[in-house]
């Protein structure tokens, strides 16, 4: 959340910094670095999303185990067929039961034109249906993700960003109970409070930044059939190379599942006093609303 | 909520976000088709080769699988019947009149029927089939390691690469024939093999017959079939449209190990 510029911001005993300044004044929340990378993050996991999808459509089936023709039907399976009358529908089949999802997976209409493919062509890169381009896309920005990531972690131990402001305290960890309770009635902090996260940012954060996003590398790594040589084979500790595949597609989803809910709260808290926040750093302390 | 602009506001914020959604996409799209970008996400290719020989060793073992793993049929892919009528003519006979062609920058030339390759060291694995995209099959396969069809020709110290001449045409008109290439490393490597049995019977013509190469540490279009002729380059520039092999022609990686 800070660095070592504004000394006033360091957990939970830390004095305001100016008791007395006036409600507008703006706070510094987010230092340089960790708005850089929070951006190219957001960026690179949006385009590892898109070709990911793409590259998934290559062959839209989820299975289990090291192999997919091992008797076993896909858990997952995206594709069109023709319905009892002939006419083209696009399914999806999830452990056996069938979804008719035409529109939106499996069968889709582009101006006007029907095309066969697993994710729509508004959710892939490239658009159409090319396995090669979205490897190009997806390996580049795997790059850049790892790099800008590890920079994070790094960053995020050294500056004491991890210990300062991501790692719940004890009373954080005692106030689960209420902070489930003030998101449910979406009450936010004020004062004070509003300039740390509160324990469920705290743990969500946590969980996308030392488990997701390490998963889902390691899952994509253990897609390569080179880097499956390590250890004799260590994709199998993971259940197979489809299982592997299948934690990647999942882990890509809960991660936009993250995403949903962390958009949510930015616009419910404030929408474009968070976006400055992220992109100058500044932040303006919401204040308790004065009674009625 | 009765603000009579709310309902216009959220259609107007709705339609703003699809449009932005897709000319992003668009925006992509374009990229895609441009000249200098495919070339700027092609510039870790090497790294990719790079990391990957530096974090698993060159001499590094795919995993290998028990018969229990065994796919009940290893499907075919690509190409599964060859039109050419040279090779439906090898067919026909069985392979009795099939010789595998070695030459380029070797010193020792050569031609290798069916019965003097399966008279070489052979190795028999039951290794994974991954395809680039996405889906695995195991399998048995049996066949002459490719390091000993190399020690008989005894490669030049400039041969960099082995490139694999197929017979299946890939257009139509039966023009623009299947190729692949791999570095010294695979091809030296235990488990690279040119098979000659897949699950313990003669290799079918779906999957490659008579010899189809085994690179395991590679995706499934590594795995040239209907192998007929080995070349020993030291560069694949003027082959084909110089990127390595057929897929590798049409924008897929040449090296295929991830």
């Amino acid at each position: 959340m800070n660095d070592q510029a504004n000394p006033a911001v360091s957990g939970i005993d830390a004095a305001p910094r100016a008791p007395a300044a006036p409600s507008r004044s703006l706070y510094y929340r987010h230092a340089l670095a960790v708005r850089v990378m929070h951006w190219i993050n957001a960026v690179a996991l949006t385009l590892m999303l898109m070709s990911g999808l793409q590259i998934f459509n290559a062959h839209p089936a989820l299975y289990v185990g090291d192999s997919s023709y091992s008797g076993r039907p896909a858990w997952l399976e995206i594709g069109a067929r023709e319905d009892a009358q002939g006419k083209p529908i696009g399914y999806t089949r999830l452990f056996g039961h069938e979804f008719i999802t035409t529109g939106v997976l499996g069968l889709s209409t582009d101006d006007a034109r029907m095309y066969a493919q697993g994710f729509p062509s508004w959710l892939t890169i490239p658009s159409h249906q090319w396995l090669a381009m979205a490897r190009s896309w997806h390996f580049f920005f795997a790059w850049v993700f790892l790099i800008n990531g590890l920079c994070f972690i790094v960053y995020t131990i050294a500056s004491r960003h991890l210990a300062r402001d991501l790692l719940p305290t004890r009373r954080d960890v005692r106030g689960i109970g209420t902070s489930i309770v003030d998101h449910l009635h979406f009450r936010h902090p004020v004062g004070e409070e509003a300039k740390r996260y509160n324990v469920l940012q705290k743990f969500a954060y946590l969980t996308v930044i030392f488990v997701l996003l390490p998963l889902i590398v390691l899952m994509g790594l253990g897609m390569s059939p080179r880097l499956d040589t390590l250890f004799g084979g260590w994709v199998g500790w993971f259940g197979g190379r489809q299982t592997v595949r299948s934690i990647h597609f999942i882990v890509a989803w809960l991660l936009v599942a993250f995403v949903l809910i962390h958009v949510f709260e930015v616009i419910v808290t404030g929408f474009w006093n968070n976006l400055r926040s992220m992109i100058t750093g500044r932040y303006r302390i919401p204040q308790e609303k004065p009674h009625a | 909520m009765h603000d009579p602009d709310a309902g216009a506001r959220r259609r107007f914020l709705g339609r703003l976000a699809a449009s932005l959604g897709a000319f992003g996409v668009a925006g992509c799209d374009r990229l895609s088709q441009s000249d200098w970008f495919p070339k700027l996400l092609a510039s870790v290719e090497p790294l990719n080769h790079a990391a990957a020989k530096l974090v698993t060793g060159r001499r590094a073992m795919a995993q290998e699988f028990t018969p229990a793993d065994l796919s009940p049929a290893f499907r075919s892919n690509g190409t599964a019947e060859p039109d050419n009528a040279q090779y439906a003519a090898l067919a026909a006979n069985h392979f009795a009149d099939y010789a595998l062609d070695v030459g380029g920058l070797v010193a020792k030339p050569r031609r290798f029927t069916l019965a003097e390759l399966r008279a070489l060291p052979s190795r028999t694995q039951i290794t994974r089939h991954d395809c680039v995209e996405g889906w695995s099959a195991i399998g048995k396969w049996q066949g002459a390691k490719l390091s000993a069809v190399l020690d008989a020709v005894e490669p030049a110290p400039a041969a960099r690469y082995v490139v694999f001449h197929c017979a299946d045409p890939m257009e139509q008109d039966g023009t623009s024939p299947y190729y692949e290439s791999i570095d010294m490393d695979d091809a030296y490597h235990v488990q690279t093999l040119l098979a000659y049995a897949l699950n313990d019977a003669p290799l079918p013509v779906k999957n490659g017959a008579p010899i189809r190469l085994r690179v395991e540490r590679q995706l499934g279009y590594k795995h040239a079939k209907y192998v007929m002729r080995l070349e020993l380059v030291e560069s694949f520039a003027t082959i084909g449209e110089g990127k390595g092999g057929y897929w590798e022609d049409q924008g897929y990686q040449w090296y295929a190990g991830i």
